[in-house]
Formats: structure tokens, C-alpha cells, sequence
């Protein structure tokens, strides 16, 4: 154990001080969140029909876990997330790579890359579904679609912000440009590839649950639509409280990949 | 005897959308076997330009070079490259850095792997083989990166300004490091530099460039009365300062 001197260790409190504050913070503006949110529903203030309440939630997540009917809905959207984000991690890799490595084939596919990748793909969804059909497939390549062409440009980017000095060095050990491709480029761009899967499996998650809405008999994206269609917003009220949770998972799991990855060097 | 590396009437341009740029005009020298030659000139003459057409990087558009007497340009595994900065990988640790050239002419050979371990041993970095690069301090980069490069057992070593990254103290120590570890291995080897007191402390001759269109000023062969010759000693040799005159001169003379 090193030893601090008094104003290191004054340092070392107050930062951890400071790091405790705000965690306490987080937790008690979500505390007074669910508090208010309680009270407003049991006095009155809303109609807990229209906006449920946090016991009503809890309750109907109980019984319906009881029924096992929520373990499905939630391993469906989980598992079709999961699928497709699985795929745009291959496929985004592997057209990024391919973009890198034919300079003229990228700058062809370049523009309508862009186009593809501003198009809100919720405009896609009906389409998927007269093509695909109302099944796991077309919702898988809805979950994809919000994410790839993203994951394409973003990792194409990075594969050509390569240090050109670092590529000269391949070509001075006389490599080629395969060489320059897995020993420069791939390893030197692993960290953004990192980041931009992070951001991405929010974004299957947000394709997902499209898909859900217009072509799905199972799924939380299912249970909201149907819930809101029969006016159970208890249901689709959990439904979205229970996004979150998956969202905030996924995202930790990716956090937690970056910094081990990181740690390593 | 035939000369190691011959340079004949090489001319070189480059190419934009706004224009040509001539930058090597008319380049003719030759070195040989174990020699040691530094090439000078002010700061943008296309000095590095020479070495990407040595290396066969680059192609050159009028005259040949040849080493050995076979053109360079293709695929030539006779000629290693030390660039200004280290560029080791992070994502490596030293002993794979050390090996990335043999890695990728897949030499892996046992006895190429012993070689490896044997200099990294003797040129101090043997308890840093696992070592990342950021642990370690410029010149002992500068020393790993030589290795990567004399892994491969070139027949030339080129050298551009591989200490212009260093701070002086350390450039002068790594400069003395490796201009020796050159003269042990008895490489013949190029260098490339702006800075004239290396260059005279290191090499056997000075090619003096002019400015752009680069062409050969003189060739001045330093003969220093000092034994044992090291980059540092000759720094104190009596010759010295007028080799360093004599070169300020040439690159500063107006015609």
C-alpha cells in the first residue's frame, strides 16, 4: 500500500465524496420519481387508468410472470435484439472491411450509404412485412436495419482514419495490403468498433420493438401495441419500464467489454 | 566490385490536380558494401522522397536504382526502412513488435525467433520483450524499432531521421546507440537528416542536396582522425567543426 502525504489524502476524500453525491442523487431523483408518480395516481391528481402507477406496474408484472406470458414476451424482444444485433456486428465489419479495401467500390457505394443510412427505418417496417412476412425473420431484419448502415459508414470511417505513417511501416516490411488490414487496421480501430456497438444494440433494440409494433403475435413491442389496442396501459406502461431495464443491461454489458478491453492495455 | 546500391540520373515529380511539382532533379551515387552514407539538405528538398524510391515504395520516372544490380522497384525484401517515429503497436508488446516483420514475410523461422531474442538481449531490452510500448522510454522505442528492422536482415538500411521525434538529450544518446549497433552489425545503411552534426557524426561520407529540385551538391567523405569511431566521439574530433563549415556552406551557397 503506498503512502499519501495529508493533501493527497485530502484529494482522495473529497473525490470520493463528490463520486457518492452523485450517485446518491441519481438514486433519489428516481426514488422521489416513483414517490410522486405513487401519490399522484392514489390521490388523484392523474387517472391511474390512462397513466397506471408504480404498484399497478409491479402488480401486473407479477401476475403476469405468474403466467409465465412475460418471461416470453421479454426472451422474445431479447432474443430477436440479440440475433440481429449479432448480425450487424458481422456485416457491419465485413462491408467496412470490404469498403477498405476497394477504394473506387466505396466511393460508388458512398452517397447512397448516406441516404440509406438517414431514411427513418420505420418507413421500412410495412414493407418488410409484405415482403418478409408477419414472422421472427422480417423483425430481426427490422432490428438490423436501424443499425447497419450506421455501423457501415461509422467503422468505414475509422477503418480510413488509419495512420497512414502506421500502413507505410507495413509496406516497409514489404506486407501487403492484407497485412496492412490485420495488423494495422483491424486492431487499431477495435476500440471504435467497441464504442459503435455500444450505441448499436440500443439501436437493434429500438428496430426491434418497430418490427414488434406492425408483425408480431409475442414480444414487448407486441404487448404494447395490443395493450394500448384493448386499453390495458398497465401493460404497456411495464412493457416500457422493462425497455429501459433491457436497454440499461445491454448497455452496461458493452460498457463493461469496453473497459475490460481497455484495461488490458 | 560492384557497388551495393547504385542511384543513376534518378529523376522524380509529383503530381496533384494543381499541378507538377518537381522534386528530385538528376540524383547519381552509389554506396558500398558496409558503408555508412547520410544525406543532407534543407528542409522540404525531397530527402524522404529519395528513400521512398530507394525502398521501392515509390517508382521513380526517370533514371534506375539498383541494388545489387537489380532494379528495387517490386517486391524486394534486400532493403529496411526506419521512418521517423517508433510506430510501434500498442497493441503488441515489444518482442511481437520486434517480430512484426518476420511475422509478415512469414520467416517465424526458430532460428530467426533465437536471432531476435539475441538482440533485444544485447541491445538492453531483453527484461521488456513483454513489456507494452508506452512503458518504455524514446530511445529505448527507437532501439526496439531498429530491431524490427534488422530482424530482417536487410542488405540496406534506410533511415529517415529516425531521432528528429526525440528530445536532444535522448536523440544524441539514441543517435550514439544506434549509429553503433549499425557499425557492429557492419550494415550499410542510408540516413536521412537535416541536422548536420549527426550526420557528420555518423556517417563515413555526406551527400549535400540542394534545395527543391533536389540536386547533388557534393559528396563530402568524412575522415575523422580519431580511433574507435563512435557518433559521440567524433562529435570531439578536431575535423569535426570544419566538416560542419564546410557542409553550412555548401547548403547555404547561392546559385
Amino acid at each position: 500500500m503506498t503512502e499519501y502525504s495529508q493533501n493527497q489524502a485530502r484529494y482522495l476524500k473529497r473525490l470520493l465524496y463528490r463520486k457518492r453525491l452523485i450517485a446518491t442523487a441519481r438514486i433519489l431523483l428516481a426514488v422521489a420519481f416513483f414517490i410522486l408518480w405513487e401519490t399522484a395516481a392514489s390521490l388523484g391528481w392523474i387517472d391511474s387508468f390512462f397513466f397506471s402507477s408504480p404498484s399497478r406496474v409491479v402488480s401486473t408484472a407479477f401476475s403476469m410472470a405468474k403466467e409465465g406470458a412475460l418471461f416470453l414476451h421479454i426472451g422474445t424482444t431479447l432474443a430477436e435484439t440479440l440475433i440481429s444485433f449479432g448480425l450487424v456486428v458481422v456485416l457491419g465489419i465485413l462491408t467496412a472491411v470490404l469498403l477498405w479495401l476497394f477504394p473506387s467500390f466505396s466511393q460508388v457505394l458512398e452517397p447512397y450509404l448516406v441516404i440509406l443510412n438517414s431514411l427513418p427505418k420505420s418507413a421500412l417496417a410495412p414493407l418488410l412485412i409484405v415482403w418478409l412476412g408477419a414472422n421472427v425473420r422480417t423483425i430481426i431484419v427490422a432490428g438490423m436495419s436501424v443499425a447497419l448502415f450506421g455501423t457501415i459508414l461509422n467503422l468505414y470511417t475509422g477503418f480510413k482514419e488509419t495512420d497512414p505513417e502506421k500502413l507505410k511501416l507495413i509496406y516497409t516490411l514489404h506486407g501487403t495490403k492484407k497485412d496492412a488490414l490485420l495488423k494495422v487496421a483491424i486492431p487499431s480501430t477495435i476500440p471504435l468498433i467497441i464504442s459503435v456497438m455500444k450505441v448499436n444494440i440500443g439501436l437493434c433494440l429500438v428496430g426491434v420493438v418497430i418490427g414488434e409494433f406492425i408483425g408480431a403475435r409475442q414480444g414487448l413491442g407486441y404487448l404494447i401495441i395490443y395493450g394500448s389496442q384493448v386499453f390495458k396501459l398497465d401493460w404497456v406502461i411495464m412493457s416500457i419500464a422493462i425497455l429501459c431495464v433491457i436497454a440499461m443491461g445491454l448497455y452496461a454489458i458493452l460498457g463493461f467489454v469496453q473497459r475490460h478491453y481497455i484495461k488490458k492495455f | 566490385m560492384q557497388p551495393l546500391l547504385e542511384v543513376r540520373h534518378v529523376s522524380f515529380s509529383y503530381h496533384t490536380i494543381h499541378g507538377e511539382t518537381p522534386a528530385l532533379s538528376d540524383i547519381h551515387f552509389s554506396l558500398s558494401q558496409g558503408e555508412f552514407a547520410a544525406i543532407v539538405g534543407p528542409s522540404g528538398c525531397g530527402k524522404s522522397t529519395l528513400l521512398s524510391l530507394i525502398s521501392g515504395l515509390l517508382a521513380a520516372e526517370s533514371g534506375q536504382i539498383l541494388l545489387r544490380g537489380k532494379n528495387v522497384k517490386g517486391s524486394n525484401t534486400g532493403i529496411g526502412y526506419m521512418l521517423q517515429k517508433d510506430h510501434l503497436f500498442e497493441w503488441r508488446t515489444i518482442r511481437r513488435n520486434a517480430l512484426l516483420g518476420l511475422e509478415i514475410q512469414k520467416r517465424l523461422t526458430p532460428e530467426n525467433l533465437r536471432r531476435v531474442d539475441d538482440m533485444l538481449d544485447s541491445y538492453g531490452l531483453g527484461a521488456f520483450k513483454n513489456a507494452r510500448p508506452s512503458q518504455l522510454s524514446g530511445g529505448m522505442r527507437q532501439r526496439a524499432a531498429l530491431i524490427r528492422t534488422l530482424a530482417l536482415e536487410p542488405d540496406l538500411l534506410l533511415l529517415d531521421e529516425p531521432f528528429s521525434a526525440l528530445d536532444y538529450q535522448t536523440r544524441l544518446s539514441v543517435g550514439d546507440d544506434i549509429g553503433s549497433i549499425i557499425k557492429k552489425e557492419r550494415q550499410t545503411a542510408l540516413l536521412v537528416t537535416h541536422d548536420l552534426s549527426e550526420a557528420i557524426s555518423m556517417a563515413d561520407r555526406v551527400i549535400v542536396l540542394s534545395k527543391r529540385p533536389a540536386r547533388i551538391r557534393q559528396i563530402v567523405p568524412i575522415v575523422l582522425s580519431i580511433p574507435d569511431r563512435t557518433p559521440m566521439k567524433s562529435r570531439s574530433a578536431p575535423e569535426f567543426k570544419d566538416y560542419f563549415n564546410l557542409i553550412w556552406e555548401e547548403l547555404n551557397r547561392h546559385d
